[in-house]
């Protein structure tokens, strides 16, 4: 299958959409070595360059990427959602 | 793979012992009001550019000390062949005149009280006149990598910088520091969430301890606004290509630096006093950081993006790099490197940094970057705070 997500680690629980991704479609997934990392079926549309969840992650878990938490969750996501600003937050700032 | 000695480069030999790569005559206005007399010289003699800007009256302490180096940085920087300096009263206009005559390249100031603007205009007009005409004479030559001083700073970033165009960066600096070259980072505000990397990468105690101090300013600055960065750090933006926090920004920037170590953090604007990778404390604000990387000396730089910052610099040949497939169909004419190839998987991050090296070896040779012919030409001072 023809990757349409990118990973910067195999472990990491997001990966990038290197395309616009349409819901309901099943997605190859690569990480950036070219090593094959699976498919997923796309829980919404996810638009070129935006995140999709690699498994189910539950609320308040830290977001893995580059294999470092880059924020939590602020709500329960399902694998094959989009993550982005509506269900992600940062770990900083917390004023 | 391209090997850092294996590029030609050629510049201008400044009497400092330092390369260009390009060969302006510039026309620097030490304050705001004197802008219109830079301009007025730069209409009439050819080859001479007018750097007009907002600032440079009432200003004092710390922030005045940067306006004065960044001013002064600006016509030391190698790729100015000459300096035509014009303020409004003599004093601050001769303290920019020495600092630049350090370098024993050509400058002159002249100050407008007393005169006004016209005989002003005619007196530094003449002055640029003979500067232009010794320049066009300068002759390229052969300069060795360890000579370049370059940087890097990315805008408009999107998971496509982190995933294509800053590893690409990285990459390449990683070769150039093995051939001896300066290079400089900075963007304080976006190593948030990564700044425990750049510390490990600090080379001993004080330059952790300088690093640390830096950002620590800057951290204490958000916190006395009481506000949350979101919607500045990341941008609207970088959110709209799919970054959501700042630490995932941050860890796209980093990508920058590859394995490279930090030699110092210098404060803005100053000359890196040896070889190797150094930190800037600077403002992640594009043409505001390119000034700063002027003013200390840079020469080119690379600037990878995302959604397309179409930021240029009138003196530093800004190098645009992205990998992001709309960005390129959509405004190819404003990127230089072409790294889309990367999310294909159809190149890799040593093929990549090949292209990117190959484009920089052009450039530093005399070919015109996007920016450069599109004139964006932002030149803009970091201001720390208000004026007197």
């Amino acid at each position: 299958m023809k990757h349409g997500i990118l990973l910067h680690e195999f472990a990491d629980d997001v990966g990038v959409a290197v395309e616009d991704l349409k819901k309901g479609s099943k997605i190859g997934v690569v990480t950036l070595e070219g090593k094959a990392a699976g498919s997923i079926k796309l829980l919404n549309n996810v638009p070129l360059g935006h995140k999709v969840a690699m498994r189910d992650l539950a609320l308040d878990k830290p977001v893995i990427k580059y294999g470092r938490p880059v924020g939590k969750a602020v709500q329960a996501i399902a694998k094959g959602a989009h993550v982005h600003v509506h269900n992600v937050k940062t770990l900083r700032w917390s004023i | 793979m391209i090997t850092p000695n294996k590029m030609k480069l050629t510049g201008f030999r400044r009497p400092d012992g330092r390369f260009g790569i390009r060969n302006h005559v510039i026309i620097l206005p030490v304050d705001d009001i004197s802008n219109a007399a830079a301009n007025g010289v730069a209409a009439l003699i050819k080859g001479t550019m007018a750097l007009p800007h907002a600032y440079g009256r009432l200003q004092f302490g710390e922030d005045l000390e940067l306006t004065f180096r960044t001013l002064a940085g600006t016509g030391r920087n190698p790729n100015v062949a000459a300096t035509v300096v014009i303020g409004i009263e003599p004093k601050w206009t001769e303290r920019i005149v020495k600092e630049i005559a350090k370098t024993g390249k050509p400058v002159a100031g002249f100050s407008i009280e007393r005169h006004g603007d016209l005989r002003t205009i005619e007196a530094a007009s003449r002055k640029a006149m003979e500067f232009v005409q010794y320049a066009t004479e300068m002759q390229r030559e052969p300069f060795p990598v360890k000579k370049l001083m370059m940087s890097t700073k990315c805008g408009e970033s999107d998971t496509t910088t982190g995933l294509s165009s800053c590893p690409t960066v990285g990459r390449v600096f990683e070769r150039l520091i093995g051939a001896g070259a300066t290079l400089i980072f900075g963007e304080t505000s976006e190593l948030t969430g990564g700044e425990d990397i750049i510390q490990s990468r600090c080379v001993n105690a004080k330059v952790l301890a300088e690093f640390n101090r830096m950002f620590e300013g800057y951290t204490d600055l958000i916190t006395s606004q009481g506000v949350d960065l979101l919607g500045s750090q990341p941008t609207e933006g970088n959110i709209r290509g799919g970054l959501t926090t700042i630490e995932e920004k941050a860890m796209g920037n980093i990508q920058k630096i590859g394995r490279c170590k930090v030699q110092s953090a210098l404060e803005p604007a100053v000359e890196p006093a040896g070889p190797g990778l150094h930190f800037m404390d600077s403002s992640s604000a594009a043409a505001e950081m390119v000034t700063l990387c002027g003013a200390a000396g840079s020469v080119v730089h690379y600037f990878p993006t995302g959604q397309g910052n179409v930021i240029g610099n009138p003196i530093v040949p800004v190098i645009k790099l992205s990998g992001n497939p709309l960005t390129l169909e959509t405004m190819s004419e404003h990127i230089d490197v072409d790294l889309t190839g990367i999310l294909r998987m159809e190149m890799n991050l040593d093929q990549a940094a090949d292209a990117a090296m190959t484009v920089l070896e052009r450039t530093i040779n005399g070919r015109l970057t996007a920016a450069e012919a599109l004139r964006h030409d932002e030149y803009v001072l970091t201001k720390l705070y208000r004026s007197a």
